[in-house]
């Protein structure tokens, strides 16, 4: 519709202008990729997060024990026999119920990294759109939208959660689904703060005054602007989903037993930290912690590598 | 500005009737009731209570009294499991101990969050950036159920220097714990947050001509740089607070300091309708409130942005 | 020097204020006595309410059976004792029950207690208007007319309970029960007073307003965090009350009370699963265990239109032969719990535990034949059975859910889900009818084995498993007129254990940790109905 209305000669300048940002968007993307690689910090996390992963998809290979298999002598005295030991096989020790722990991180680390790394995702992914959209479009449209998001904060989540189990049923696809819903929320608002803030900045106005449509101001203008506070906040998400998820499971929708996760593995170390099995509490709270780390570092790594402004 | 809070008052009445509305729903459609227990009471004895709590009339009406009872006589009902206290004797009691507890995290997370946050900022990769970042990961990596317990076995069991939990009145030595238990993880959140905007700030083209022009760096920050560099924090602050509510139950089952946050919880569980429905229009006025503050400090931050 | 002495004018000062038997010796024992006579204990959730006909959870109760005294009392054994009635006599089929009250209770606002608030008491517990969820109890109890009172058919004058005089209490049956006054040591049964619950409403509770005739009244109460009674001096035995003040803080984290009571805030507190055999050896004065009436148990869902699976005795039979009840009391719970082979707890008055079949046999020998049933119903390795079993969301629920799936995969090669809910959705989910195996529990209502029994009757509402035995309910409603019904009872175990609608897991204990100068509680009355005036504190 509004190339009806252009002459020949402005639509060759926008062709021109599209493709000069094509060019300087990749070269964006080649000076971040350059700037992070540089980030010692960044990398020596990237690196580490790869051992975590690759730990929870291969470490069970390092062990002939099972998550769920019970050992019947020491059931019952697991704070006396059950501690860490190479000699045993068992190198994490025994959870609670007499199980080995090692193959109970392995695999709650497999479920934690899906939960932390899929909630951070939607939230980017939703809560920026979102967050963008209302705060640039404005108007009734950003008052109808943060009014939602002001519903969804405030609605009782367990209900819903509740609801979910009830209407779906019980698998793991359900705790991405209850993660989801609540993950975008914050972001939302914080994006939809930055936008308004964008939005005054000569070079929005100048693309407005241009003519580009609001998807494209949004998508190449708005977001790429936003990518920092994004990108810090998503790492701050990543720990709180992976504790959502625990409180997800307790009210049954989420991953239930022998499976477990990191979330579920600390809560229970916290109860049975008084009584001496210290390592309970600390090899999934280590592995968190770890894996918590890294995500700061990797998410500092990329909030400095994508700050438009940092030519 | 004065059109603007009128405007947002008058919206958040619809708001807060389809949040009632939502909830109401929810509530009802989730399994079990109030009365359902390990042994089902006969079927006279539910029909009276039932009766006598008015849960026996269509969901329309139940919801329709429920509005009449709120705007007549501001009264919230009765709590189902609690007999003999009412929804308002709750949250009267319980509410401010959570505002008491919860305001003073909050300024804590604040203060101290900005604070590290700038520190770090400014004085970027060097020792107090890393001590502060360090400091900060090391607050939220540690859940407040993990934290909460040490806390207690430090100060209460091997110090004996705190009482190990209780509120008596919010007296300084009940505070201490449930204020460190619940500010670390959004001091932490705040001094990130506040980190990655100052960086940015101070790359901007605004204070690079202050500096050009030869202004003292405390001028450049002070003046210029952290207004601007406020704006995540501030977007935060809605859902840090909604956090801090939902936060405030570890705070209260772990402390047994008896705010609202307990109730919050296992009111849902208990399927408690009313209380709940009360602590959710609690929360759902304050979140509204909160976002309709947040937006007002955007306009004063940049001045820029309409309102 | 001169403040010091100050000082101690005022400390003397204040002992001589304080009542004669704070600092002494007990009166039986010739115990010293602690100058401080204050119990603190822990409660796990904030009472429901302290209205004797209202509240309806243990820690409530608790709370009430010190603010009121009803009709009787129980004592360290559980043997009745002297309330405000001293004696009473009954009609030769047991159909009326007249009670003599004794004339010199008082009213903590100093008004006498006269058989006129126990009618009123009564009359309010059926009033249907009062909505009171024990309401039900009148009808255990069997009085005259509580039925159609209770439906609003009749009004509740009718109710069979009258006032001869101000010290007489005449109590009408609907039909011959002769342990009917066993049942008025029951809160719902205590006496209220009508003028302070009509000049207050529901507000009558509140510390500021309520009026109790117990040993204590209520003077604190901050909603989930702590409620304070006092002795009350208007109590007709005030004189024999030790404790001053009685605390129950509401601690939800079981670990985190324990912490707290180490650290001396509490005198009484539970002991985690699983902590009582480190506890025992490091604290040994201090931990205690005694039996309870609560039995724990899996059920299985026989609806007719359930589970296949289920409905094969076999099946039953072997998931139940296959569970090493030793274990579970012995290396997961480890609190003096005992393992169960019958429904009913041995510790119930009158109920000795019958020898059923299956209890006499060794681990190994219920494992071979549950082995052979299960391949008798046609499960075996190329084909095992696949079950879930629901579990309402708590650590004991998991720990021992995990241990006997394990049990079953082990011994049987039975794939088990396990699956826990949220209370009332695990509720719902167990009355609907849509599972295979179950979690239940069940404490006696009183202290004999009908009100476990009860449960496995077709009718019963309690009934979950939906197990129709004729023979069974047969058994039950005989029982119900005898003078000694051990017979059916054993019989009614036995056919438990032949047709398995149920897998009986093991049988509660009480684990608490008691301040060592805390002394008197009654570890011995299995229904822990305890009075906070006969505990005292003793010099250290």
């Amino acid at each position: 519709m509004l190339d009806v209305k252009l002459n020949p000669s402005q639509r060759k300048t926008a062709e021109m202008a599209k493709n000069i940002a094509n060019v300087k968007g990749r070269s964006l993307w080649a000076d971040a990729r350059r700037r992070f690689v540089q980030n010692k910090a960044a990398m020596v996390s990237v690196f580490v997060l790869g051992l975590v992963i690759l730990f929870s998809f291969f470490g069970g290979y390092a062990t002939e024990y099972d998550n769920e298999t019970i050992d019947w002598n020491v059931l019952g005295s697991v704070a006396k026999v059950g501690q860490p030991s190479i000699e045993s096989g068992h190198y994490f020790g025994f959870d609670d119920s007499a199980r080995d722990l090692y193959s109970r991180v392995v695999q709650g680390s497999r479920i934690s990294l899906a939960v932390g790394v899929v909630g951070a995702f939607i939230a980017v992914l939703v809560g920026t759109l979102y967050g963008a959209v209302a705060g640039f479009v404005g108007g009734r449209v950003d008052s109808i939208m943060m009014r939602l998001v002001d519903i969804f904060m405030s609605i009782p989540y367990m209900f819903v959660l509740i609801l979910l189990l009830v209407v779906f049923g019980r698998s793991i696809t359900m705790i991405f689904v209850g993660i989801g819903l609540t993950a975008w929320l914050d972001m939302s608002r914080i994006v939809r703060g930055q936008t308004l803030s964008l939005k005054n900045k000569e070079f929005i106005e100048a693309a407005m005054v241009t003519g580009v449509s609001t998807p494209k101001i949004i998508l190449r203008h708005i977001v790429p602007n936003l990518l920092g506070v994004v990108v810090v906040y998503a790492t701050l998400l990543v720990p709180q989903m992976i504790l959502t998820e625990s409180f997800i499971s307790f009210l049954g929708l989420g991953v239930q037993e022998p499976l477990t996760s990191w979330g579920a593995l600390i809560s229970e170390g916290v109860k049975t930290m008084y009584y001496g099995a210290y390592w309970q509490l600390g090899f999934p709270l280590g592995f968190f912690i770890v894996a918590i780390f890294c995500f700061f570092f990797i998410g500092d790594g990329l909030r400095d590598a994508l700050d438009p402004k940092d030519r | 500005m004065l059109n603007f809070i009128i405007r947002r008052v008058a919206i958040a009445v619809p708001t807060l009737l389809i949040l009632l509305v939502a909830s109401f729903w929810l509530m009802q459609t989730a399994p079990g009731g109030p009365f359902t227990s390990e042994r089902p009471l006969p079927q006279q004895v539910l029909d009276n209570i039932n009766a006598k709590y008015g849960l026996d009339d269509p969901l329309p009406v139940q919801l329709w009294n429920y509005l009449v009872g709120i705007v007549t006589e501001f009264d919230f009902g009765p709590s189902y499991k609690y007999k003999d206290r009412t929804v308002n004797d709750i949250i009267a009691q319980g509410f401010p101990v959570t505002l008491k507890y919860g305001t003073i995290s909050f300024l804590v997370a604040i203060v101290t969050g900005c604070t590290l946050g700038v520190a770090a900022a400014i004085r970027q990769n060097t020792a107090l950036d890393y001590f502060a970042v360090g400091v900060t990961i090391g607050a939220q990596v540690l859940p407040n159920f993990v934290m909460a317990p040490i806390l207690i076995m430090i100060f209460t069991v091997w110090l004996g220097i705190l009482p190990g939990g209780g509120w008596h009145g919010g007296e300084w030595p009940y505070l201490i714990m449930p204020v460190i238990a619940l500010s670390t993880s959004f001091m932490a959140s705040i001094a990130r947050l506040t980190r990655s905007a100052m960086l940015e700030v101070l790359r901007s083209n605004f204070i690079r001509t202050a500096r050009a022009k030869g202004l003292p760096d405390r001028t450049i920050i002070l003046r210029h740089a952290i207004k601007p560099a406020m704006l995540p924090v501030i977007s935060y602050l809605g859902p840090a607070f909604v956090g801090m509510v939902t936060g405030s139950f570890i705070i209260d089952s772990i402390f047994g300091t008896g705010g609202v946050g307990y109730f919050y919880v296992n009111s849902a569980l208990n399927r408690d309708y009313a209380v709940m429905m009360g602590l959710t229009i609690l929360l759902g006025s304050m979140t509204i409130m909160f976002n309709m503050v947040v937006d007002i400090l955007y306009a004063w931050i940049d001045p820029k942005i309409r309102l | 020097m001169n403040i010091s002495i100050k000082a101690a004018l005022m400390v003397s000062a204040f002992a001589l204020a304080s009542p004669a038997l704070a600092a002494g010796t007990h009166p039986t024992t010739g115990e010293a006595l602690a100058d401080d006579q204050s119990f603190t204990y822990r409660v796990l959730d904030e009472h429901s309410s302290v209205d004797p006909q209202i509240v309806e959870d243990v820690s409530g109760s608790e709370i009430v059976r010190d603010l009121f005294e009803g009709l009787y009392s129980q004592d360290n054994q559980g043997v009745l004792v002297p309330g405000v009635a001293l004696s009473h006599t009954t009609n030769e089929d047991k159909t009326v029950y007249t009670f003599t009250l004794r004339d010199n209770a008082t009213w903590s606002d100093g008004k006498p207690v006269t058989a006129g608030d126990f009618v009123y008491a009564w009359r309010r517990l059926a009033d249907p208007a009062t909505a009171s969820q024990y309401q039900w109890y009148m009808e255990v109890m069997a009085i005259a007319n509580a039925g159609p009172v209770m439906a609003g058919d009749m009004p509740t004058s009718e109710l069979g309970v009258k006032a001869i005089d101000d010290h007489t209490l005449e109590v009408t049956l609907s039909t011959s029960l002769p342990y009917f006054h066993l049942t008025t040591t029951h809160s719902s049964t205590f006496p209220t007073p009508a003028w302070a619950i009509e000049e207050h409403g529901a507000d009558w509770t509140k510390p500021a307003n309520i009026v109790s005739n117990g040993a204590y009244v209520l003077t604190e109460h901050v909603p989930n965090e702590r409620s304070v009674r006092s002795r009350n001096e208007a109590y007709w035995n005030n004189d024999a009350t030790i404790l001053d003040t009685v605390t129950a803080l509401v601690i939800n984290d079981e670990n985190v009370a324990l912490q707290r009571y180490f650290a001396g805030e509490l005198d009484r507190t539970e002991i985690p699963t699983g902590q009582y055999p480190d506890l025992s050896v490091s604290n040994p004065d201090e931990t205690t265990v005694f039996p309870r009436l609560c039995s724990y148990y899996y059920m299985f869902n026989m609806r007719p239109d359930g589970p296949a699976a289920m409905q094969d005795l076999n099946v039953r039979k072997a998931l139940s032969y296959a569970v090493n009840r030793d274990i579970i009391t012995e290396n997961v719970l480890q609190g003096g719990q005992t393992a169960a082979y019958t429904f009913t707890p041995g510790a119930t008055a009158n109920f000795s535990v019958p020898d059923v079949d299956y209890a006499g046999m060794s681990q190994d020998e219920r494992n071979a034949a549950a082995v052979e049933m299960m391949a008798a119903a046609g499960y075996d390795a190329s084909n095992p059975l696949d079950l879930t079993l629901i579990y309402n969301t708590s650590e004991g629920h998991k720990k021992i859910a995990i241990a006997v799936s394990q049990m079953w995969k082990q011994t049987l090669g039975v794939n088990v889900t396990l699956e826990n809910q949220e209370w009332k959705t695990f509720l719902q989910t167990r009355s609907n009818g849509d599972y295979q195996v179950a979690r239940g529990g069940w404490c006696g209502d009183y202290n004999e084995a009908s009100t476990f029994l009860d449960l496995v009757q077709s009718g019963s509402g309690y009934n979950d498993s939906k197990y129709n035995s004729p023979a069974v309910d047969e058994l039950l409603a005989s029982a119900k007129t005898m003078d000694d019904p051990q017979a059916n009872y054993t019989a009614i175990e036995e056919a438990i254990a032949a047709d398995m609608p149920l897998i009986p897991i093991y049988h509660y204990a009480g684990n608490y940790m008691i301040a060592t100068s805390l002394k008197n509680w009654p570890v011995d009355n299995v229904e822990q109905n305890w009075y906070s005036r006969n505990l005292y504190k003793v010099a250290e």
